[in-house]
């Protein structure tokens, strides 16, 4: 089955942009580990949502949070 | 609160400036190398004069280096809102949440679509095209600045919300007040203009270099003539837009501008501390120790600037918190008063939920009446005494100081490199190149220095009287946050490091090389 037009064409764009990069793919290459380090390694590990972690409902992060603001 | 909350207090604190400042490392090279670039491309889009577009592709790929390397850092900020300040995320979620929402869903999907076009689309699209997509990419990261400094300025002057007891969280009523904030927009202008000026001492700075070394001389002539002339208009607007912005703190937070200023006993026509030297023998806000060792004063202009009249009050710290003085709200009322509101707006918090739980219609309507009167001061509640409500007053009054005189300076300095680039002699003026090369790190320090004065100005609140950073805080260890603070500083002084190391290489190898 071939690709659209404009599908082929936006493909062919990218691929071609990301075959001449020079310093780009060393970029890329950045990025890439940052965004593992950040959302894999940081977010999963030493960044949970506190509130997410501990209730499950709506409900019970208000009755917690008041009950935080009332008692500080 | 006990030591150990404090510490936990200051650690969250510290990890949230360590990741804020290095943050601002990058964005303002993107805001203003950003217009530069598009004016570049302009001009080559203009005149079809080839050196136009050399010029546009090299600060290109120092733009796509900086992007590359800062995107997604503000993100950790992020992270920290929800695991190390818990309480204040659910306690302002819906009016935090929905510009950061719309940020990450507008404003970053623009900058991405346009900046591959940007980059990978020289002639493979329109000229005209590829113009749209260089300035939609910069439109597309400036407004990603304008809805996090919206959600900042709303926390600095919480505007358009209404606390609601039932869910313990303040509920935007009225998104334009947020927005359209006289605190919101003046905010934005002043920081995307700092950004401006950055870009342009950083190309003025690259560009003074390659004539030092008696490189690309026409390249480096045309960036300095366009550099310098951005710099200059964008750092008179900084000047215009910091005086809206000391106009905001006078009227809303004036314990920052005494602060700002040094200023611990109110007067009428004030002067402004041009320069000045703390006296540190001062060790509290009622004694009578003069503050300043040294201080050099410009009459009336203090007043001037915070009331636009020459003979207007302007309050001391000492005053904010004693009250008595006429404001615009009539008469300021003292710390002792706002405390008792406080605790007052936090016993009918606890009375309501009670009242509710009893279901005491009537007793839990009194009660929510009453928190609603008392709201406006709820964070004084937490605060045990007056001076808790005074934020370090040598970091503000010095990073004030040095950001302003920082500020003239580049003034001066990029109106005296316009004046050079049109003579046509500024490649002969090697103390003058030398000084725009040396002057690039001091954009950052300026951009610092801003921030230190709006944030550590603010103390002790998160939220401009309805929240202090103590009630914002989740019961977490300290220890954790000490671990995720080093392993921050790791990621972001490596990440900085890749930056200055990529970025240095492509500056000598010069508009010639590859992107």
């Amino acid at each position: 089955m071939k690709m659209p037009k404009f599908l082929n064409n936006t493909y062919l764009f990218y691929r071609d942009g990301f075959n001449k990069m020079s310093v780009g793919k060393t970029l890329w290459l950045i990025i890439a580990i940052k965004l593992f380090i950040m959302f894999v390694i940081l977010r999963l590990f030493f960044f949970p949502n506190f509130l997410n972690s501990n209730f499950d409902n709506d409900k019970s992060k208000a009755e917690y949070v008041r009950e935080q603001l009332l008692t500080k | 609160m006990d030591l150990l909350d404090a510490s936990l207090v200051n650690w969250s604190r510290a990890q949230f400036a360590l990741t804020a400042m290095y943050h601002w490392l990058f964005v303002p090279l993107t805001l203003g190398l950003g217009v530069i670039m598009a004016i570049l491309e302009t001009l080559y889009y203009k005149t079809g004069n080839v050196e136009w577009k050399k010029a546009t592709k090299f600060w290109m790929t120092l733009f796509g280096v900086n992007f590359a390397i800062g995107v997604a850092t503000g993100i950790i900020l992020e992270f920290q809102f929800g695991t190390n300040w818990s309480n204040y995320s659910w306690f302002v979620g819906d009016i935090f949440g929905a510009p950061l929402a719309i940020e990450a869903i507008f404003a970053f999907f623009m900058e991405a679509t346009f900046i591959s076009i940007m980059f990978f689309g020289w002639n493979k699209v329109s000229k005209k095209f590829h113009l749209a997509s260089t300035w939609l990419t910069i439109f597309g990261a400036t407004l990603s600045a304008l809805w996090i400094l919206v959600a900042n300025a709303w926390m600095q002057y919480p505007v358009g919300m209404e606390f609601n007891p039932d869910t313990v969280r303040n509920e935007m009523i009225d998104f334009w007040s947020i927005l359209l904030s006289p605190m919101a927009l003046n905010k934005f202008l002043h920081t995307v203009l700092s950004g401006w000026v950055m870009g342009g001492l950083f190309v003025v700075g690259i560009s003074a270099w390659f004539l030092l070394k008696k490189r690309e001389i026409d390249f480096a002539l045309r960036s300095m003539k366009v550099g310098a002339i951005f710099g200059l208009v964008a750092s008179l607007l900084v000047a215009i837009t910091g005086d809206g912005s000391a106009y905001n703190v006078t009227q809303h937070q004036p314990m920052k501008l005494a602060a700002m200023e040094g200023l611990y006993e109110g007067k009428t026509g004030a002067g402004l501390v041009a320069i000045g030297v703390l006296n540190s023998d001062k060790k509290a806000y009622n004694d009578t120790i003069d503050p300043y060792k040294f201080k050099i004063e410009i009459p009336y202009m203090l007043s001037m600037l915070g009331y636009r009249d020459v003979n207007a009050f302007v309050p001391g710290i000492k005053n904010i918190i004693d009250g008595g003085y006429q404001n615009s709200d009539g008469v300021a009322l003292s710390f002792a008063e706002k405390q008792t509101r406080g605790k007052a707006a936090i016993q009918s918090l606890r009375d309501y939920q009670k009242a509710v739980v009893a279901k005491d219609t009537a007793s839990a309507l009194a009660h929510k009446a009453k928190l609603k009167v008392n709201y406006p001061y709820f964070g004084y509640g937490y605060l045990d005494n007056p001076k808790q409500l005074i934020p370090s007053i040598p970091t503000v009054f010095y990073s004030f100081h040095m950001m302003v005189i920082l500020g003239m300076y580049f003034i001066a300095l990029f109106s005296i490199l316009v004046f050079y680039s049109f003579k046509k002699e500024i490649d002969e003026t090697k103390w003058l190149l030398k000084a725009a090369l040396w002057s690039i790190p001091l954009g950052y320090v300026a951009g610092e220095l801003g921030w230190a004065v709006a944030e550590v100005g603010r103390q002790p609140w998160a939220i401009q009287d309805v929240l202090p950073v103590q009630a914002s805080i989740s019961s977490i260890s300290t220890q954790s946050v000490q671990i995720t603070f080093f392993l921050f500083l790791i990621l972001f002084t490596a990440l900085l490091v890749a930056e200055i190391r990529i970025m240095l290489n492509q500056i000598k190898k010069g508009p010639e090389a590859d992107h």
